[in-house]
């Protein structure tokens, strides 16, 4: 038996001598590990990077691939197919006819407009509600009760969504709670626009707080103390230290509550009227209008908006916050 | 009578049922570099926190400039803080942050823009007015802290721990700095520090602190020379005590005394051979004492054995362990011997001697 043990050997510590390990510890024979096959090959990995890396990112790169930028491409070169009025069949010939439908008429220039005004203000109002809660949840509160208000953000998320809508509907109802809380019958906003741009922003409110939580949890306390110690008061520091340090997290938290109140179109079904959004285009399309290549060019708009809008994030860094 | 600066009265801060200070009275006056030496949670810190309001004391007094500032908040006391972390604003540029607390105070631009300009040469940072905190390295954002703070031309600075981050060669610069910025701005600087070295070597006068009580104020050769107590003589420099039997039998008292390293000559005890038989020049123990004033009639003499030599640079520290009983460190400085004697020093006899007035006398 040698007198290094094999983990010296492998370290390649430097000095003097080693004993010899106790002999009551490893006997004869037992120096070496066993080389199974599971050890053989881990071994094998070990001196072969990149088969390592292959081995473990194919599936997930296979996933992103095909599924994700797969079916981005198939909607993107089918909304240049159109559908054959008579039959109902889908012509695969490339035409600009669905864009151009898009572009000139009127009405999905409104319906475009009214979503992205929705998503602007989902976002804004997440933001105001989202910065003072994170900011207390974050610095304010004491560290036990810290966790409980997490869980109590994150428990909403495990209600589901159509639950959670409809209950918005029963509140917003006439002379519903809503109603009367605000002192009689029509005094709510009722079903509609604003009904819309509320419950969607109650739904999405969780994506804000918590990259916010995070951004102001990485703000160190002495900031703060700094601030105050130089003669600013509560307002000017948030104004000066809290807001600029967290501006980064705020964005990441509007691309989740821009991107889904962009794409949304079931909470608009249950308590927004008549209202249609990008979303209630696409849905109709889909099924009543069985027009599946109108469909995927309307369902690009949204994708465009997104894709403009974090080119647009990414200069502030935001994305690192992720 | 001049007011102090600050003055502490009975200050008390308890968390939960811990008392981080407990009964803190102390004056600190205009114009000093005034250190606080402790080890970490002697509630050295927190003091300075109460100073500077970011705590509430949970009873006592806080007076500035003879002004009880108990109750205010920190925006509302003439102090300022240079933080251990920096806490400099990451998103603003070394100018902007330096601004800040002027631009506060509503002071106008352009003399703004002249008193931080002014502070950042005062720490020798002219050319980095543009730069972000982040592209500096830990010496510059010390500096940019210190600028921030001294812009505002408080009555107090307050110092928690801020060179504590710093490498030992640029830790040694900034003291020397920051003793010359305190001098030619004449502002009383409250510095916090565990660094007992740091705090000898920059103070006006020193607080040590320990369980949230000091145990002594003075100036750094009081406290270094007349330790006030065990716990002082042991944090501020090595713990050479003598007790008990020990002190008995070396100094023929009873009672607690303190001897420090340096003072004690160490001598080869004669006749004994091994390592060296006490003559100059074998590299002994003793050789590097020879003809310093030595021995004297009224010195203290023990014997003992070496336990560990230690060579550090410049001096030889020796732990012996005195026939008495007791253990005494002496340092001696490496006027002849070298790196390479200090193995043969092992287990040789040595005789300990001292100035009587040198070994003094601890409160039991």
């Amino acid at each position: 038996m040698s007198s290094v043990s094999p983990l010296a050997g492998r370290t390649g510590t430097p000095g003097p001598t080693r004993p010899a390990e106790p002999s009551g510890r490893s006997g004869p024979g037992s120096a070496a590990p066993a080389a199974g096959p599971a050890r053989r090959l881990a071994a094998w990995l070990h001196r072969h990077p990149s088969a390592r890396l292959s081995a473990l990112l194919s599936a997930p790169l296979l996933w992103l691939g095909v599924a994700y930028l797969g079916s981005l491409a198939v909607l993107f070169v089918s909304a240049f197919w159109t559908v054959n009025s008579f039959t109902g069949d889908v012509v695969r010939q490339p035409t600009l006819d669905n864009f151009q439908t898009i572009v000139t008429d009127a009405v999905y220039r409104t319906v475009t407009l009214r979503s992205l005004g929705v998503a602007i203000a989902v976002t804004l109002i997440d933001a105001a509600i989202a910065l003072p809660m994170a900011f207390f949840m974050a610095k304010v509160a004491a560290p036990r009760w810290r966790h409980w208000l997490i869980v109590a953000i994150l428990t909403p998320l495990w209600a589901s969504y159509l639950v959670k809508a409809y209950a918005w509907r029963v509140l917003l109802a006439g002379g519903g709670p809503v109603d009367w809380l605000l002192g009689g019958n029509g005094r709510g906003p009722g079903y509609g626009l604003t009904a819309t741009v509320i419950v969607l922003a109650y739904l999405w409110l969780p994506y804000m707080i918590l990259p916010i939580y995070a951004g102001l949890d990485r703000l160190p306390d002495s900031l703060l103390e700094a601030s105050a110690d130089l003669g600013a008061r509560a307002g000017r520091t948030f104004r000066s230290v809290v807001l600029p340090t967290v501006v980064p997290a705020t964005v990441a938290g509007s691309i989740f509550t821009f991107s889904l109140s962009l794409g949304d179109y079931i909470a608009v079904q249950i308590v927004g009227g008549k209202t249609q959004l990008i979303g209630n285009l696409v849905y109709a399309n889909i099924g009543a209008a069985n027009n599946l290549p109108f469909s995927a060019a309307l369902a690009t708009v949204p994708v465009l908006i997104m894709v403009i809008y974090l080119v647009a994030v990414r200069r502030s860094g935001a994305l690192e916050q992720l | 009578m001049d007011t102090p600066a600050i003055r502490l009265t009975g200050l008390r801060k308890s968390f939960g049922n811990v008392d981080a200070v407990a009964g803190v009275d102390l004056e600190i006056a205009d114009g000093e570099f005034f250190s606080m030496l402790g080890p970490s949670g002697s509630g050295k810190t927190t003091v300075l926190r109460l100073i500077a309001g970011f705590e509430l004391p949970t009873s006592g007094v806080v007076e500035l400039a003879g002004a009880d500032v108990t109750r205010k908040a920190p925006f509302e006391r003439d102090v300022n803080t240079v933080f251990q972390d920096y806490a400099l604003f990451p998103h603003m540029s070394v100018i902007d942050n330096v601004e800040y607390g002027l631009k506060i105070r509503k002071v106008g631009r352009r003399e703004r823009r002249e008193r931080a300009e002014a502070a950042l040469a005062t720490v020798r940072l002219e050319g980095y007015a543009q730069r972000k905190p982040g592209q500096l390295s830990g010496g510059q954002r010390q500096r940019v802290a210190l600028a921030r703070a001294l812009v505002n031309r408080p009555k107090v600075l307050l110092l928690d721990e801020p060179l504590g981050a710093l490498d030992l060669k640029l830790r040694e610069e900034m003291q020397l700095e920051l003793k010359h910025i305190q001098r030619q701005v004449g502002i009383t600087f409250v510095f916090v520090t565990h660094d007992q070295q740091e705090a000898l070597t920059m103070s006006d006068r020193i607080a040590v602190f320990n369980a949230g009580r000091i145990e002594q104020v003075g100036t750094p050769a009081e406290v270094y020379d007349q330790p006030g107590s065990a716990f002082v003589a042991g944090f501020v420099g090595t713990a050479n005590v003598l007790r008990d039997d020990a002190a008995r039998t070396v100094l023929g008292e009873d009672g607690c005394f303190a001897i420090r390293p340096e003072k004690i000559a160490l001598e080869s005890s004669p006749g004994d051979g091994s390592p060296g038989d006490g003559s100059p020049g074998d590299g002994s123990p003793g050789d590097g004492e020879q003809g310093d004033g030595l021995p004297d009639d009224g010195d203290v003499t023990a014997t003992g054995r070496v336990v560990e030599a230690v060579y550090a640079g410049p001096t030889t520290r020796f732990v012996v362990q005195l026939d008495a009983g007791a253990q005494l460190v002496a340092l001696r400085q490496n006027l002849r011997s070298s790196s390479a004697d200090v193995q043969s020093y092992r287990d040789a006899p040595v005789t300990l001697r001292w100035r009587r007035e040198h070994a003094i006398r601890l409160p039991a």
